[in-house]
C-alpha cells in the first residue's frame, strides 16, 4: 500500500471537498476559544470532531453557519466564505446546511407536523398542503416516527427529540450535516439507533456531516476520519484506528487506555 | 454596570429599533402571524382590564362625589368622570396591565426560546425570527393597545354609572348624553395615539429583553422581570410627554 496515503480519503478517489476552515480563531472577550483550528470535510464523509466540554465544539460549527462571527481565518463552506456573506446569500448557504441542535431546539408551542413545516413554508414558501403533507411524513419515516405526527414537542423522549430535530433539518435536503452532541444524555440503546441514523442519512441523502461529540462510541460507530479538538486547536487527523493507536496523552481519557 | 457596557448597551437598543422598522416595513409582511398575536395579546390582557377598569370607574366616582356635593355641583360628576377617564385613567389602566400582562409574557417566551436555542434554529433555517417573532409582537401590541383603551373607557365609564345611580337614579341615556358632551375629539384622538406608543414601548421593551436574554434559566426570569419594570416606567414618561404636547393644542 502506498504509506504517502495519509487515510481513507485519498483511496476514495479525489473526492471534493465541501467544508475547509483555516486557522480559524474565536475569543469572547478575553478568552479564547479556538485557536487555529483547521479541518476539512469532504463528500460523503462523516467526520468526528472529538473534545472535552467547554473546549469550544458547539461554537466551531456555529461559526460555520454564522451564528458567531469568527474573530480571524477563514471558513470555506460549499464555496460561500462565511464570515463575508450578505444576509442573502447567508440565507441560501443555511438552506444547503442542518444543523442538529443540542437540546434539539424543538419549537415549542408547535406541533411535530408545525415545526416541521416551518422551514417549509417560511423558507422555501410552499402552502400546498398535499406537499407539505408528503414532505412531513416523509423526514418523519426516515427517523421512524411517523406516528408523533400530531404530538407536542414535550410529549417526547429525549431520544425522540433529536430524531425530530434531525428530521426538522432533513426536510431541507442539506448538502451539509452538523450534528452538535448527538448522543448526549440519551442510554447506550438509544445512542446507538440515533448512530444508526447518522449513518443512514449519510447514505441515503449522500450528505457530508460533521458531527461532534465527546462520546467515543459514537465516535467509532460514525466516524468515516476525526479530529480532535484539543486547548483550542485542531489537532491529530485520521481515522478512529490510527487516532488510537496514537496513545496521545490528550486523548487517552477518551479512549481509556 | 461601567459606562463602556452601558453605552453598548444603548447602542445594541438603537441597532434594535433600526432593525424593527427595517424589517416591518419591507415585504414579506407578517399579516397571519400578527392577526394570531393580536388575538393572543388580547385575550391575555382583556379580563384584567374588564375588572379594574370597572373598579377604578366605580371607586373615582365614589371618591368625587361627596366633594362635588359639597360645593352644590354633584350634577357635574358625569363630566368630571369623562374627562378623567377618557385622558388618565383609561390609557394608564390599560398600559399598566399590558405592561405587566403583555410584557412577561412576551419577555419570558422569547427568553426561553433564546435559551433553548430555539431562536437560533430558526435562523440556522433561514425563517428570519427576527419578523417572525419580534416584529409581529411589536405590531400587534401597537394596534392592540389603543383598541384596549377604548374597551377599558367604555368599562370604567360603565362602572361610574353604577355608582351614579347609586346616588340618585338617574337614566342611561342622560349619564351617557353627558359624558359624551365634554369629550372632544382632541381628547379621544390623544389618548388613542398616546396608547399606540404604549403599545410600541411595551412591545420593543419586552421583545429586546427577551431576545437579548441571558443563556441559562435565570435568563429567563430576569428577562421577564426587565421586560415589565421597564415597561411601566416607560408607560408612565410617555404619559407625561403626550400630556406636554397635547397641552399645546388645547
Ligand atoms: N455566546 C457566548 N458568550 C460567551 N461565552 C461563550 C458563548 N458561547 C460559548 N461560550 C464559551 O465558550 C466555551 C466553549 O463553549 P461550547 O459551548 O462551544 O463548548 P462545547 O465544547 O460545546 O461543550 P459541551 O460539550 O459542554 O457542549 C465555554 O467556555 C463557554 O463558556
Ligand atoms: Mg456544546
Amino acid at each position: 500500500m502506498n504509506n504517502l496515503a495519509p487515510s481513507s480519503e485519498v483511496l476514495a478517489g479525489a473526492p471534493t471537498k465541501v467544508v475547509e476552515i483555516i486557522d480559524l480563531e474565536k475569543r469572547f472577550g478575553d478568552r479564547v476559544i479556538l485557536n487555529r483550528v483547521s479541518l476539512d470535510l469532504y463528500e460523503k464523509e462523516n467526520l468526528v470532531v472529538l473534545g472535552r466540554s467547554g473546549s469550544g465544539k458547539s461554537v466551531l460549527i456555529k461559526c460555520m453557519v454564522g451564528l458567531l462571527k469568527a474573530d480571524g481565518g477563514s471558513i470555506n463552506v460549499l464555496g460561500y466564505q462565511v464570515p463575508l456573506l450578505s444576509v442573502h446569500e447567508l440565507n441560501e448557504l443555511r438552506l444547503q446546511v442542518g444543523f442538529s441542535f443540542q437540546g434539539s431546539a424543538l419549537y415549542d408551542s408547535m406541533t411535530i407536523r408545525q415545526n416541521l413545516e416551518f422551514p417549509l413554508k417560511r423558507n422555501l414558501r410552499i402552502f400546498d398542503q398535499e406537499v407539505l403533507n408528503e414532505k412531513v411524513m416523509q423526514a418523519l419515516k426516515d427517523v421512524g416516527l411517523e406516528n408523533t405526527v400530531d404530538m407536542n414537542p414535550d410529549e417526547l423522549s429525549g431520544g425522540m427529540k433529536k430524531r425530530i430535530g434531525i428530521a426538522r433539518t432533513l426536510i431541507l435536503k442539506p448538502k451539509i450535516m452538523l450534528y452538535d452532541e448527538p448522543t448526549s444524555g440519551l442510554d447506550p440503546v438509544t445512542a446507538s439507533e440515533i448512530n444508526e441514523l447518522i449513518l443512514q442519512v449519510r447514505d441515503t441523502y449522500h450528505t457530508a456531516s460533521i458531527i461532534i461529540t465527546h462520546d467515543i462510541s459514537c465516535a467509532r460507530q460514525v466516524s468515516d476520519r476525526m479530529v480532535a479538538l484539543i486547548r483550542g486547536e485542531s489537532k491529530l487527523q485520521g481515522t478512529f484506528d490510527e487516532l488510537r493507536g496514537r496513545n496521545d496523552e490528550d486523548l487517552k481519557h477518551f479512549f481509556n487506555y | 454596570m461601567t459606562i463602556p457596557k452601558t453605552l453598548i448597551g444603548i447602542a445594541d437598543v438603537y441597532k434594535f429599533i433600526v432593525r424593527f422598522f427595517r424589517s416591518a416595513l419591507v415585504p414579506p409582511y407578517e399579516w397571519r402571524e400578527i392577526g394570531n398575536q393580536c388575538y393572543a395579546q388580547g385575550n391575555q390582557s382583556l379580563f384584567l382590564i374588564t375588572f379594574t377598569s370597572f373598579l377604578a370607574g366605580v371607586v373615582f366616582t365614589k371618591q368625587s362625589q361627596p366633594s362635588l356635593a359639597s360645593f352644590g355641583a354633584e350634577s357635574w360628576l358625569p363630566s368630571l368622570v369623562s374627562q378623567a377617564v377618557v385622558r388618565s385613567l383609561g390609557p394608564l389602566i390599560t398600559g399598566l396591565i399590558c405592561a405587566g400582562k403583555l410584557g412577561s409574557n412576551m419577555g419570558a417566551e422569547l427568553g426561553s426560546m433564546q435559551v433553548t436555542e430555539q431562536i437560533d434554529a430558526m435562523e440556522v433555517s433561514g425563517t428570519r425570527p427576527f419578523s417572525y417573532l419580534v416584529v409581529t409582537r411589536i405590531v400587534s401590541a401597537t394596534l392592540m393597545l389603543p383598541i384596549l383603551v377604548i374597551y377599558a373607557d367604555c368599562v370604567a365609564l360603565l362602572g361610574s354609572f353604577v355608582m351614579v345611580n347609586a346616588f340618585n337614579d338617574s337614566s342611561f341615556l342622560l349619564f351617557f348624553n353627558e359624558v359624551a358632551e365634554r369629550i372632544t375629539y382632541l381628547d379621544v384622538f390623544g389618548s388613542l395615539i398616546k396608547s399606540a406608543f404604549f403599545g410600541l414601548a411595551i412591545g420593543t421593551i419586552s421583545t429586546y429583553a427577551g431576545y437579548h436574554s441571558d443563556k441559562g434559566t435565570t435568563g429567563v426570569g430576569k428577562a421577564a422581570n426587565t421586560a415589565v419594570v421597564i415597561s411601566m416606567i416607560s408607560v408612565f414618561i410617555i404619559d407625561l410627554l403626550t400630556l406636554q404636547v397635547l397641552n399645546f393644542f388645547r
